[in-house]
């Protein structure tokens, strides 16, 4: 019977491919869809150079990256997690409960965060970390009270905005970008507001007040986008008032649709960034299983290539994409090359 | 008997004409003609979002089959190239596609000096937005397979960037290349003019269709070629399983299996898998396959597997539905003649079933083939399709993605090149699954026989 040889064939299959499956030739890297574009650029220049297969690189966001990254030790685990955000105490824990102990970090550079409106839209051109916070936060200052937000307009607080509903499109909590928008924009906008000491004088403690501060209103006005910044660009394309969190980059590749604004009278540039003036940008990290050096061959190259002066250099090519360069970058390239791992050990 | 001489009542008072229709058959007839409407309105809005849709894809998608090329004249420096000055292949090698974009650089420089372009740039550095990433690639592939070319002027054809492409494309518009820092007033220029020399031409691009993806930054070089390579191993693998595995276990159902409460069990549980939805056969594939079986991520092979999981119950129901047709008059002559059970299912129900059975699976594979949900989980979606795969083997088992993963993957990213090349790869795919449904109607029109 044909069928029956058939399934034989493909059961014979199955079993090759269980066999070989242990050995594993391309680098495998998950995480932060931030770093995607870069990793990609990388794994693309790192194919075409060296003689291994071109690495995979896969997004999802930071914690997604890390979790899978923290599952385990061995070829079926991903070698690479890339992260818009510094791995989290949490994290090192999961990911040493699971064998996952010797933790090379390397910086490869600094990405800004820029807000962004509809290129035919409202003038919204200047912000700052509290006129972001007056707008999105549930609670704020109105007349030396804390009270719910009632503020509608953007004119409603500040009269130099312009006098449009206000509505924004924020990365989700699944984002690395999510937490610098919290800690850089939304919690100095309510020190600044002086949210934040009217809550601890209203009998909340240091830490609470610091969690209450980074929450954001509820009835519609700020929404979590959950996907990329095509997500984010097509709700902006949609709604000619609403204002939205792009990466740098991003932006950069889309001044056609975008109008950037200026966060506390900096305009967002590679560099502003670079000279830290403008003040919401992030250092963008990937994390290497050392003991998956010698394991997966070309894993070490790779990440010495990610790194390297002609890759992640001022003149290279992440920095064309909109990378904002390290200018601590030797220390990182050694660091690679004597695969350093996590708190101090070798 | 008073009631047998009471007078007929006239049905109604009114004469009942034949030729004019009184009001209740008027308000019947009235009753079909707006049900007909409304069955033509509803066909109508159909086909309107149709066109809508088939239009916009179409305007959208067509211009990633053509691409902007500039031919030029590339002199291989062997100053740059080769500065040991021995042709060999190791140290020729070393020479990383940093080393060559420089001389590629040069080449399209010489090419406006030649001729006679007046323009502001005056630097062949300047010329770096106009020419691709992927450039430097080509080339030094080149030298790599034939290092005695070290010294010659070689002709090539290399690609523009996504910007220029966007430009002659009618995507990248001068008043929006102000704030653009990637292209300049002046390289448009310099565009401008080469285009009539032709120098610079607009083409039909194959390696769109043939071609690897290419990363964020050179959009331009993208192609679903390989992303179809992977499509093509999932399928295989899909049709190999499925199929005997889909017809194997209808034909117990049907034909020999008793009439109980499990076989009921069974029906149930089937019709039921038909209805999950996709995602959750992505789990089950990554804690199957990868996590405990430990199979390759990204390979063609899991993803098969997971989309047969996901395409049995289609075969099955089908394959079941066409077996239940063949009249029971055909297994009774067969085994009248002494056939047994086996011999009348092969030899008379099943090809007769055939027609119908073929029709479920290409149906079913025509589904698996849209599919991107589950795939997102055993790591088929990502920037993957790079290296196309150079046997049966590495097809299954090399990280590959999906045409479907793939046209997702372009929708994500930035520069908007990419876009166009997401509603390209649609069009691709939408040919594939036309094809194969109309592939599955010709099957069923020729063979299928009815009693």
């Amino acid at each position: 019977m044909s069928f029956v040889k058939l399934t034989t064939s493909a059961l014979a299959l199955a079993a090759l491919s269980a066999t070989t499956a242990v050995a594993r030739d391309q680098v495998q890297v998950a995480g932060s869809s931030t770093v995607l574009p870069y990793a990609s650029i990388v794994a693309e220049a790192f194919g075409e150079n060296f003689d291994f297969p071109t690495p995979v690189v896969e997004s999802g966001g930071s914690s997604a990256g890390l979790k899978r990254f923290c599952q385990g030790v061995g070829t079926e685990h991903t070698d690479i997690a890339n992260a818009s955000r510094a791995i989290r105490e949490k994290e090192i824990k999961a990911c040493a409960e699971n064998g996952v102990t010797d933790i090379i970090e390397v910086r490869i550079g600094y990405d800004g965060i820029v807000f962004a409106s509809q290129f035919d839209g409202p003038a919204f051109t200047a912000f700052t970390q509290s006129d972001i916070f007056n707008a999105l936060a549930p609670k704020v200052m109105v007349d030396g009270a804390l009270v719910d937000n009632p503020y509608t307009r953007w004119s409603d607080f500040n009269a130099d905005l312009p006098d449009a509903e206000i509505l924004a499109f924020i990365p989700g909590t699944k984002h690395g970008t999510r937490e610098v928008f919290e800690e850089k924009v939304i919690a100095a906008g309510c020190e600044a507001t002086g949210a934040m000491e009217a809550m601890i004088a209203g009998g909340m403690s240091e830490d609470d007040a610091e969690d209450a501060c980074l929450e954001v209103r509820t009835d519609g006005r700020s929404v979590d986008i959950d996907g990329d910044y095509t997500e984010t660009l097509a709700s902006i394309d949609a709604n000619a008032n609403a204002i939205g969190v792009f990466g740098l980059a991003f932006y950069e590749n889309n001044t056609d649709k975008l109008k950037v604004a200026t966060m506390a009278g900096v305009e967002p540039t590679t560099e502003s960034i670079a000279a830290g003036e403008y003040p919401v940008s992030r250092p963008l990290y990937f994390y290497i299983k050392k003991a998956h050096i010698g394991v997966i061959p070309g894993l070490k190259e790779f990440a010495e290539f990610f790194v390297a002066d002609e890759i992640a250099g001022p003149d290279g090519p992440l920095a064309e994409y909109g990378l904002v360069s390290d200018p601590e970058l030797l220390a990182t390239q050694e660091a690679v090359f004597d695969e350093k791992v996590m708190g101090g050990g070798s | 008997m008073t009631d047998a001489t009471t007078p007929v009542t006239p049905r109604s008072k009114k004469s009942v004409s034949l030729t004019s229709p009184d009001a209740r058959t008027q308000k019947r007839k009235a009753a079909e003609a707006r049900f007909r409407m409304y069955g033509i309105a509803g066909i109508a809005t159909g086909i309107f979002c149709l066109i809508v849709l088939l239009t916009s894809i179409l305007a959208s998608g067509t211009g990633a089959f053509q691409q902007t090329f500039i031919s030029v004249q590339v002199y291989l420096d062997p100053a740059k190239l080769d500065k040991k000055g021995n042709r060999d292949p190791a140290d020729i090698a070393k020479v990383s596609t940093f080393g060559y974009t420089p001389l590629i650089q040069q080449a399209v420089f010489d090419a406006v000096q030649q001729a006679g372009i007046e323009t502001p740039l005056t630097r062949s550095k300047d010329m770096k937005a106009l020419i691709s990433a992927s450039a430097a690639a080509q080339v030094r592939d080149v030298v790599i397979a034939d290092p005695t070319l070290i010294g010659e002027t070689i002709g090539f054809r290399i690609l523009a960037s996504s910007r220029v492409d966007g430009y002659l494309k009618d995507r990248v518009m001068r008043e929006d290349v102000a704030r653009d820092k990637n292209i300049d007033a002046e390289h448009l220029d310099l565009v401008d003019a080469l285009v009539p020399l032709g120098i610079v031409e607009k083409t039909f691009n194959m390696d769109f269709i043939t071609g690897a993806d290419a990363s964020e930054s050179r959009a331009e070089a993208a192609g679903i070629g390989v992303a179809m390579m992977g499509s093509f191993f999932m399928m295989l693998v899909v049709l190999v399983l499925s199929l005997p595995i889909g017809v194997a276990a209808s034909i117990y159902l049907e034909e020999f299996a008793p009439k109980n409460r499990w076989t009921d069990l069974i029906e149930v549980n089937i019709a039921n898998l038909a209805a999950v939805p996709s995602i959750v056969f992505g789990i089950l594939g990554l804690a199957v396959f990868i996590q405990f079986m430990h199979l390759p991520q990204s390979a063609p092979l899991v993803g098969g597997l997971v989309l047969t999981l996901m395409t049995l119950p289609t075969i099955i129901i089908s394959t079941r539905a066409s077996l239940k047709a063949v009249p029971p008059s055909i297994r009774d002559a067969a085994l009248g003649v002494g056939a047994s059970k086996m011999q009348a299912v092969f030899h008379h129900v099943l090809p007769l079933a055939a027609p119908g059975i073929l029709t479920g699976t290409i149906i079913g594979l025509a589904q698996a083939l849209g599919e991107t949900a589950p795939l997102l989980l055993i790591g088929m979606v990502g920037f993957i399709a790079s290296n196309a795969p150079d046997g049966i083997a590495s097809g299954l088992l090399d990280p590959n993605s999906a045409m479907p993963a793939q046209i997702y993957e372009w929708a994500k990213r930035a520069d908007p090149a990419f876009y166009e090349r997401a509603w390209g790869g649609i069009i691709i795919l939408l040919v594939f699954l036309i094809s194969m449904n109309t592939l599955a109607v010709i099957l069923r029109r020729r063979f299928e026989r009815r009693w």
